[in-house]
């Protein structure tokens, strides 16, 4: 009888703690922001929203501030040893493409897209608060020359950023999904394109 | 599934899962065991060849990735970078244990066809995912500055 009610505790404390995950892993509804009656508050609150996947370990291990990206959700230094080269896109000799190819391979645990490649140094959210990464987000000097329509359709669909959803192997993937995703962001636009305090 | 291949400048056709890692396709099926297997999870660099010039793990690398591309293995490298990293490397008596040596060799040559007079920092970052556990680092660096002397 003990050993049941200690199980039932268990379980209610396993509950507990699943759900608590499920939680952090989750979005809110660009929807639900409806009711912050300020339209620049609301435009911040659904920025941060959106920072819940910028700042998740999954996107910014690629948006390294040096020559070096991260990887895993601790955001250790990629090993080996790899840096971002005249390109982007590695060393002479040492390219993202020597390990990453055009999709997960999950039989040596290595990530992949065609367009594996680290973030331009411009764009480094590592090291960057969320105001500061919003500024850099809506400025065309340092997102590629990009209108904010233009951002709104990169973040919803560009496939590099979908990856964050569908790392492969135990990877975490960012929060939510991308269709909510760029749902934040385009409510986000909508109203003012406001970057938080 | 039968899937065409160009390796060392010869045409072969291997009947296997297009998953199936490059590296066990090379050693298994066309018996070309000078690529080495070392960690399996593109670590340690042991299994490096090159595909259309450039260095790929081929033990991370599914063989699908490689139809209609020119695959060189440590058998069949023979560009004159190629041959100036060899007879640098028996000239300074790089290898000790030489089990990690096929990697480091294809990953030195690719470095030398895209930058013949290559800095210590270029070679510190084309060689930083060949692993030597004789620690043969030293050698290797001044092996790959020599063969550039060679190549000048």
């Amino acid at each position: 009888m003990k050993l049941q009610t200690g199980k039932s505790v268990s379980t209610f404390f396993l509950a507990l703690v699943l759900s608590g995950a499920a939680f952090a892993a989750d979005l809110r509804p660009a929807d639900s922001f409806a009711t912050v009656g300020d339209r620049a508050e609301r435009s911040r609150a659904l920025f941060a929203e959106a920072g819940k996947v910028i700042q998740h370990p999954r996107c910014l291990n690629c948006h390294p501030v040096g020559e070096r990206p991260t990887q895993g959700t601790d955001m250790h230094p990629h090993s080996p040893l790899v840096v971002r080269g005249a390109d982007d896109e590695g060393a002479v000799g040492m390219r993202c493409t020597t390990c990453h190819q055009d999709a997960n391979f999950d039989p040596a645990g290595v990530p992949g897209h065609p367009l594996w490649h680290v973030a331009p140094k411009k764009m480094a959210w590592q090291q960057q608060s969320l105001k500061q990464i919003c500024e850099q987000v809506k400025d065309p000097r340092r997102n590629g020359g990009k209108t904010l329509s233009q951002i709104q359709e990169h973040m919803a669909h560009d496939t590099l950023v979908g990856w964050a959803w569908r790392p492969g192997g135990t990877r975490e993937p960012a929060p939510g999904t991308q269709e909510q995703f760029g749902a934040l962001i385009a409510a986000w636009i909508e109203t003012g394109a406001a970057c938080p305090r | 599934m039968p899937i065409s291949l160009n390796v060392n400048g010869q045409s072969r056709e291997v009947d296997v899962d297009p998953a199936t890692p490059l590296l066990w396709v090379l050693r298994e099926d066309l018996g070309l065991t000078g690529t080495k297997y070392g960690c399996g999870v593109a670590q340690c660099g042991a299994c490096t060849v090159h595909v259309d010039g450039e260095t790929l793990r081929s033990c991370a690398a599914p063989v699908r990735i490689v139809a209609g591309r020119k695959v060189t293995t440590i058998e069949g490298v023979s560009s004159p970078a190629a041959k100036a990293v060899q007879k640098a490397w028996v000239d300074l008596d790089v290898v000790q244990c030489g089990y990690c040596q096929s990697g480091q060799i294809m990953s030195a040559t690719a470095l030398l066809e895209k930058k013949p007079r290559p800095t210590d920092q270029d070679i510190d970052q084309a060689m930083a995912g060949n692993i030597c556990r004789c620690a043969t680092y030293h050698r290797i660096r001044a092996a790959i500055h020599a063969a550039a002397k060679q190549l000048a």
